[in-house]
């Protein structure tokens, strides 16, 4: 069976690594001229491309190896010559999904490894500093991009994939299917899962004037919010003003709605120092800022949970996968 | 060794007609004591019939005593059928003459004397077999 | 020890019964012909015979163990479903390497002889085979395999005249060599005829009659003779259909006992008649009176 498998398996698989192979040297070649370096900036096409290279592997995973490993079985009815032999479905199933898991962790594992190696250098940086706004590797975009957690959905994709596939029968509709909501998880995760696995750190900041980072208001001129100097290499949560009895507050209040003046060409430009100092008064009044976030040495522990969820929600899939084998003809 | 062939149109089933060409082999002389009968998966793979249904007509031709199996080997003939000697077929010719005249001078005409024959004939032959 | 052994087996997708109230028993060393129109259930039956289906109703035993139940049970069981479908992208021979990885009792040595013998070449990849040839494909994994049955889901149909031939003439042969049981679906009774030595009709899902083919023939006559009433016949005549003119009457009877009356003219049926009578006609009811000008 394992033979039979790899046969049907052939094309897919080498076509998957021969990409990795091509990036891996990429990524090669480039790696080392980076370290060192302060100034990144042109690295942005490579550093994008990577990121989405990861996000990209699982869903090709899924859609085009899980899905037709099962439903080209059952459109071209091969699997009645297959079942025939002395194999049981269970033996085909497992095997399919054992070859395909393996291969699709080993993937995302050698990809993952490759870019967090090659990536070091700028995640170090983003990690340290507070005042530019660069991406670190606790925010969103880049976690799902580095250490494990590529493997865990690089097997949850594809064993999706062939549950989709048994459930569906049709190729192309268990490819949308599969995408679809392959992409939903992937979307769901960091905003409703990740933040509540460890518990955020709180911390009520006070106000002054150097550390002022960001104000937002809205097209009437309304000065709805500020942001405080997160910290360094966190992922945050939470940078909300709360007034003196903690609830948060928004527009502010009216004492530092004139801290901004109205964009006016003719005037210059206002000192920051001066908007710092204005804003400071909040802190006068009993204002504070509420900073809720994920510290960047969580990186590995919320890796490994979510390693572990994905692999678990992998295990529900193939359990479902085996109850919906016995009714397929 | 004979050949054996079916005819679809012959109102016997497939048995019956293997039977017939061995009897009628047998009457021709076409067959020999001592002559192998078609083994079994040959004639088979020839006419992509049942083989029970081969092996029907060899027991039925041993029934009759025309034919013997000898286990890994074959079926071989072990006795001939005579065409009837011109002494019986003689009487049994005129008999048939009177009859002829008989059926004509009664009215019938050619098509109704043989379809008569004929039923007749085949409803004899069929309690014969069956 | 029956070949299959089925009772009251019945299946249903949601509303409709594909197969109901089956009862039947084939003994082993038989080539079994199922034959029926389009819908009646043959192809269900074959699919729950060989595991690939699982029955709502009733039970089924095949070579003596439950279909689909386990590696000893496939190994006992081979099935051909219809168009024998075969893996496009592998070439025969890694067809055969299929079998042989896959089954244990495979006879490697049969399976190769009899490629050879059918003139398939070993290289040739099997979707750019012809149906006959993909048919004898599957037929030699089938028998290279060793079963004790043999399932054909309508293993002729798409075939052209030789190709049927061909097909039927080396599936005997493998039953005469291996004292296969066979049971095959089909549309062309004339084939059945020749190949067939027993028979099961399946009509709207029930089975009409099953029996040995010769049997059948010999117990079926067709009579004709002066206008009667149909009900006045002897009761071990079995009425199969009636028809009548003004002056004539044309019953076809299953019956035991020879038929004594005269008056009746005895003719025979051919095995194609005898399905078609129990394809158009219900066992259970008695035809009405139809009257013909």
């Amino acid at each position: 069976m394992i033979w039979l498998t790899w046969r049907q398996f052939r094309v897919p698989a080498l076509s998957v690594f021969a990409g990795l192979v091509v990036i891996g040297v990429i990524l090669a070649i480039t790696g080392p001229k980076l370290v060192g370096r302060t100034d990144l900036t042109d690295q942005d096409l490579l550093y994008g491309g990577t990121i989405l290279a990861l996000y990209v592997l699982p869903a090709v995973v899924g859609v085009f190896w899980g899905v037709p490993l099962i439903t080209r079985e059952l459109e071209s009815g091969t699997h009645s010559l297959v079942w025939n032999q002395t194999v049981t479905r269970k033996r085909w199933l497992s095997t399919k999904l054992g070859v395909g898991v393996l291969a699709a962790m080993v993937a995302a594992g050698l990809l993952s490894l490759a870019v967090t190696w090659w990536a070091s250098p700028i995640d170090a940086m983003a990690s340290a500093g507070t005042d530019r706004p660069m991406l670190n590797r606790m925010s969103p975009v880049v976690f799902a991009a580095r250490g494990i957690v590529p493997i865990g959905y690089a097997a949850f994709a594809f064993v999706l994939g062939v549950a989709v596939g048994i459930a569906l029968r049709r190729t192309v509709a268990a490819m949308a299917v599969t995408l679809v909501v392959f992409a939903a998880v992937m979307l769901a995760v960091p905003f409703l899962v990740r933040p509540y696995v460890l518990p955020a750190l709180d911390e009520n900041v006070s106000i002054t004037p150097t550390n002022v980072m960001g104000i937002r208001g809205n097209e009437q001129g309304v000065i709805e919010s500020i942001s405080v100097r997160e910290p360094a290499g966190g992922w945050v949560l939470a940078n909300e003003t709360l007034d003196p009895s903690g609830n948060p507050v928004s527009p502010l209040p009216a004492f530092v709605q004139g801290c901004v003046p109205r964009p006016d060409r003719s005037a210059p430009p206002p000192d920051r120092g001066s908007i710092g100092e204005c804003m400071a008064r909040l802190g006068e009044h009993g204002y504070t800022q509420h900073v809720a976030y994920q510290p960047g040495y969580r990186f590995w522990p919320l890796q490994w949970l979510e390693l572990a969820f994905f692999l678990a929600l992998s295990t529900l899939l193939t359990w479902y996968c085996f109850r919906r084998l016995r009714q397929l003809s | 060794m004979i050949e054996f062939h079916l005819d679809g149109r012959s109102g016997l089933s497939p048995y019956q007609q293997l039977v017939q060409q061995v009897r009628h082999a047998l009457r021709l002389g076409l067959l020999d004591e001592g002559d192998q009968l078609p083994k079994v998966k040959d004639v088979v793979a020839d006419l992509a019939i049942n083989p029970n249904t081969v092996l029907k007509a060899y027991r039925e031709l041993e029934h009759d005593g025309l034919v013997a199996a000898r286990p890994g080997v074959g079926t071989f003939v072990t006795a001939t059928l005579n065409g009837a000697s011109p002494a019986v077929l003689g009487p049994l010719r005129q008999d048939l003459r009177r009859w002829l005249s008989k059926a004509r001078r009664a009215g019938l005409d050619e098509e109704s004397i043989e379809a008569l024959l004929m039923s007749t004939f085949r409803d004899s032959a069929r309690e014969d077999i069956a | 020890m029956t070949v299959l052994r089925a009772q009251g087996l019945g299946k249903r997708y949601k509303r409709k019964w594909a197969l109901t109230g089956c009862t039947l028993e084939i003994e082993p060393g038989h080539v079994t012909g199922l034959v029926g129109p389009n819908g009646a259930g043959k192809s269900t039956l074959l699919n729950i015979a060989s595991g690939m289906l699982q029955p709502t109703t009733g039970t089924i035993e095949v070579c003596g163990g439950v279909p689909g139940s386990g590696p000893a049970q496939l190994a006992r069981v081979g099935y051909v479903a219809q168009n024998a479908p075969v893996y496009r992208g592998l070439t025969v021979e890694e067809h055969l390497r299929l079998g042989a990885r896959l089954n244990p009792a495979w006879d490697d040595d049969l399976a190769h002889e009899r490629a050879e013998r059918i003139g398939l070449d070993p290289t040739q990849h099997a979707g750019k085979l012809s149906g006959g040839q993909r048919a004898q494909l599957a037929l030699t994994i089938g028998i290279a395999k060793r079963p004790e049955l043999l399932l054909f889901d309508e293993p002729v149909a798409a075939l052209d005249p030789l190709a049927r031939r061909e097909f039927l003439a080396d599936l005997m042969e493998a039953v005469a060599a291996h004292g296969l049981s066979v049971v095959m679906s089909s549309h062309l009774v004339t084939d059945l005829e020749r190949v067939c030595d027993q028979l099961i009709v399946l009509v709207d899902s029930e089975v009409r009659i099953a029996g040995d083919v010769e049997e059948l023939l010999a117990t079926h006559h067709r009579l004709t003779g002066p206008r009667r009433d149909v009900d006045a016949l002897p009761s071990d005549q079995r009425v199969i259909s009636a028809r009548h003119t003004d002056r004539q009457t044309t019953v076809v009877v299953r019956t035991e006992a020879p038929i004594l009356d005269p008056t009746w003219t005895v003719s025979q049926l051919s095995l194609e008649d005898v399905v078609l009578e129990y394809m158009s006609n219900p066992v259970t009811t008695r035809p009405a009176l139809e009257v013909l000008r």
